[in-house]
């Protein structure tokens, strides 16, 4: 450690290795378990050993805060890492968008034979509607698509079938008792509470902050339960899957990512409240907290987003 | 500390453990170099199997199936293995030292950041040795080549390029904070080396396509594994999607692996023009717009694949607008170059050709970028030699600039010039053997990623072929030329190590000591 200056350069550390070999190992182990007849147990292996070094990581990284090591130009860079890790997970889902606008728009109605680029012409074409029926014939360009092409031209021998029913957006007299409404009325909530924690924490009243911030997880987690229960409905009762056309692929997809997304940062938030009761955090000094915190404000944002064009805009 | 790195003479556990465990920059950017550079001989490997092959028509040393395996490895290879590697191991060696910073802003990181590469790439090169092969669709792995008729081993593929982007992702977050964050007094954004603005900006690039990326190896997953139908039209997805997103990826990516380049010519040409260079802040604005750019112009990758017209000249533009910026800097370069006092050193050479042989290859993207012309270029040898011109004599020639000229600095140490300069002529030679004849295949029309041609192409190949083989002959000559000024260089100890460096790497006492500035220098 080279104590002369002022950045706090850490000595040598057996972190990093270990967690380059745990994700060494969960790649391949995923990698196998995907095959016919593959196992979980390599990736599972490899993921016990990405936990452990994840826990000793953090728990080094906040020793190394109570010591005093941590400038607060090192904290700069924590701050800097965070934001720009959260912009690359903007770009993730940014992909995910940017697949079922293209679909959405074009490729839809290109199978179905109507034409080009909306914005610049609109008309159909002759060559796009001769091109779709002797493609897809039958098929017919709706959103959601409740007949995958597959169908239209094979009828019950398709491949891909498309779903019973869609995850339909049943007008706003009927948001009441839609869950996807229910969703977003909790996410933005807890987005609001933890603000309110953030604000408790920077007065000095760690006892609002505890509280604020568990309500905040309880939140995190109704939503995840909402969100469970709402896939048993799509797959039970919709006959919406993975596996109906575009429209479940997308659907589940994105909803699936940022359900993810939504279980890691309630996990973030829980870690922070439990040091929160642990007494850790100041009122000056509470990045943990924070990072978990804008990482909460990232996933409820992505929400509306979904909430606006995969359920609503159907 | 008070001891220096742990070396050989304190025994093997030791000297392994400094490597495995370092959180130093310099120890780091080591690695990063070395791995780079056995990455490079693996694809260089691949890339004279598949020269063997293509000397002569008709099926002479392997299988069709293998040879569709050796273009995708190789490509694979060289771009996320060797190139992309080694400007970061020359950012963790030389962002420090041009700031003044005492190391990376998150050091434990960046040593991650490198050890995840030799898992990454340990996964794709195993699945050479399993059942069905590696790869075999191209380092662009379109769908359904990489989906519906892939081999299964394409899952290795895929969480490979996981692991690799994740690594990439973390460097470039380090690099973006160290830039930001640790600059030492006085030096204002405006007054960092160009190999420094270029990196910033890449690894911004890299942030935000990386990620873009696994989206796109994520839905192959979904659609091999699990029903999904992203890149199936049957389903009511799209093939064309696959592209879109990968080359939204794939052309900012190229400039991530040029700009850095960029970068390292705009270091070294002052130094041997002993003049400052020329129009500093353009050549930053020129960065930055070719960097915006090159996420608007994708779809030139995809004239052919039926865009409406709209789309297709609306990309057309686009892309020649690039010109532009790149104009800038080239003019810039040659400026920098003009009434200088110019010696002939060899990173020079290896600088000078790379202005000549880029701009070469620019010119050949403006030919490409012309929608309709491309029809006839596109997925022929034309496209291979416009981009070999930009990323081997543009990036690598760059790379083997940057070693032979901070080489001196690391370990205090110089090279053999003789040596130095015979390894570029023949490089210089061999790269233009090899890559200009494959420019008149591709106008004759002879198609890219096939094990064999028609008669008519034969001679050119040939020649091609052997070029090939002279090319890969000077990387010997380089290694052994490393290696030698590594143990028993000249020594030297004079920290400005060239008559004209200017920089604050170059105030530091050469060789440079393991830790650097960890008080930060008052830059004036
Ligand atoms: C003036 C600048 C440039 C222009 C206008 C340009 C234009 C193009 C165009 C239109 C294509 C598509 C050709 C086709 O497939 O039919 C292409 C391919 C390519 N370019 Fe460039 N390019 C430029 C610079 C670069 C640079 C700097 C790099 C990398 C260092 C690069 C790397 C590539 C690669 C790798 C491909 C082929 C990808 C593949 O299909 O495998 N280009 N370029
Ligand atoms: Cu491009």
């Amino acid at each position: 450690m080279s104590t002369e200056g002022t950045y706090y350069v850490p000595d040598q550390s057996k972190l990093p290795i270990f967690a380059a070999t745990g994700m060494g190992v969960m790649a391949y182990g995923a990698a196998s378990w995907v095959l016919e007849g593959g196992t979980a147990t390599i990736f599972l292996f490899g993921s016990l050993i990405m936990a452990a070094v994840l826990y000793k990581w953090w728990s080094i990284v906040i020793d190394e805060n109570m010591r005093g090591l941590a400038s607060p130009q090192l904290k700069q860079s924590y701050v800097l890492g965070m934001l720009w890790f959260i912009f690359s997970e903007v770009m993730f889902f940014a992909c995910f968008f940017g697949a079922l606008f293209y679909v959405r728009v074009l490729v839809n109605s290109w199978i179905g034979g109507e034409a080009a680029v909306g914005w610049f012409d609109d008309t159909p074409t002759d060559a796009a509607a001769a091109n779709a029926e002797h493609l897809w014939p039958g098929y017919e360009a709706t959103w959601p698509p409740m007949i995958t092409p597959d169908q239209a031209v094979n009828g019950d021998a398709a491949q891909f079938k498309g779903p019973d029913q869609a995850m339909n957006n049943p007008g706003i007299m009927g948001w009441v008792s839609w869950l996807p409404f229910w969703n977003t009325v909790v996410l933005l909530t807890s987005s609001f509470t933890v603000h309110v924690a953030h604000v408790a924490l920077k007065d000095g009243n760690r006892k609002k902050f505890n509280t604020w911030l568990g309500i905040t997880v309880l939140l995190g987690f109704i939503f995840l339960v909402l969100q469970v229960e709402e896939y048993i409905h799509a797959y039970q009762e919709l006959g919406l899957t993975l596996e109906s056309g575009i429209y479940g692929t997308t659907f589940f997809m994105l909803t699936g990512f940022h359900g993810m997304h939504v279980t890691l940062g309630t996990v973030m938030l829980l870690i922070q409240w439990l040091r929160g009761l642990k007494g850790h955090f100041s009122q000056d000094d509470q990045f943990g907290f924070e990072a978990a915190s804008w990482y909460w404000h990232f996933v409820d944002v992505v929400w509306v987003g979904l909430f606006i064009f995969v359920y609503i805009l159907t | 500390m008070a001891h220096g790195p742990a070396t050989l003479a304190d025994g093997w556990g030791k000297y392994i453990s400094r490597w495995v465990f370092t959180t130093n920059h310099k120890d780091i950017g080591t690695l990063y170099l070395w791995f780079s550079f056995a990455m490079f001989i693996m694809g260089g490997a691949f890339a004279m199997i598949i020269r063997a092959e293509l000397f002569q028509p008709g099926m002479q040393l392997i299988k069709p199936e293998f040879f569709n395996q050796m273009t995708t490895m190789h490509g694979l290879v060289m771009v996320f293995g060797a190139i992309m590697p080694a400007f970061v191991g020359l950012a963790n060696w030389l962002i420090p030292m041009m700031i003044g910073a005492p190391d990376m802003a998150l050091p434990r990181m960046n040593n991650l950041s490198f050890w995840i590469l030799p898992f990454a790439f340990a996964i794709l090169t195993s699945t050479l040795f399993m059942e069905g092969g590696g790869p075999n669709f191209g380092w662009t792995f379109y769908a359904p080549l990489s989906t519906t008729y892939a081999p299964d081993t394409v899952n290795y593929f895929i969480f490979g390029v996981h692991i690799m982007g994740a690594s990439s992702i973390m460097g470039s977050i380090n690099i973006i904070a160290t830039v930001m964050n640790m600059r030492a007094p006085g030096m204002t954004y405006m007054k960092m080396p160009l190999f420094v603005w270029t990196w910033v900006i890449t690894a911004f690039l890299l942030v935000a396509v990386m990620p873009v990326l696994a989206g796109a190896v994520t839905m192959m997953l979904m659609d091999i594994n699990f029903g999904t139908s992203f890149f199936d039209a049957a389903g009511g997805g799209d093939p064309v999607l696959f592209q879109h997103i990968f080359w939204f990826f794939g052309h900012p990516e190229v400039y991530i692996i040029i700009l850095p380049a960029f970068g390292v010519v705009s270091q070294i040409i002052p130094t041997f023009s002993r003049k400052p260079l020329f129009g500093y802040s353009s050549m930053v604005y020129a960065t930055a717009a070719i960097a915006f750019l090159s996420f608007v112009v994708w779809a030139h990758h995809m004239f052919t694949v039926g865009m409406p017209i709209a789309g297709e000249l609306y990309f057309m533009y686009a892309t020649m607008l690039i010109a532009v910026p790149t104009g800038v800097k080239v003019f810039n370069w040659i400026t920098t170059m003009y009434r200088g006092s110019l010696t002939f050193e060899t990173p020079m050479l290896f600088s000078i050709a790379f202005v000549i042989l880029f701009t070469f290859g620019g010119f050949t993207g403006m030919m490409l970028s012309i929608a309709a012309a491309d029809m006839q270029y596109h997925d022929t040898y034309f496209v291979v030699a416009h981009f070999h011109y930009v990323m081997v004599a543009g990036a690598v020639f760059s790379g083997t600039a940057a070693v032979y000229y901070w080489l001196p600095k690391w370990c205090g140490r110089m090279y053999d010039e003789t040596m130095g300069k015979v390894q570029f002529w023949i490089a210089f030679i061999g790269f233009n053997i090899t890559f200009m004849p494959q420019h008149f295949l591709g106008l004759a029309g002879m198609p890219r990623r096939y094990a064999d041609y028609g008669l008519q192409f034969a001679d050119w190949n040939m020649v091609s072929s052997i070029g090939a083989f002279m090319y890969g002959g000077a990387q010997i000559l380089f290694l052994f030329n490393v290696i030698r000024t590594i143990g028993w260089g000249k020594p030297t100890d004079d920290p400005q190590v060239w008559e004209g460096a200017e920089g604050l790497e170059w105030t530091v006492p050469t060789p440079a000591p393991y830790h650097t500035f960890a008080t930060p220098p008052k830059v004036k």
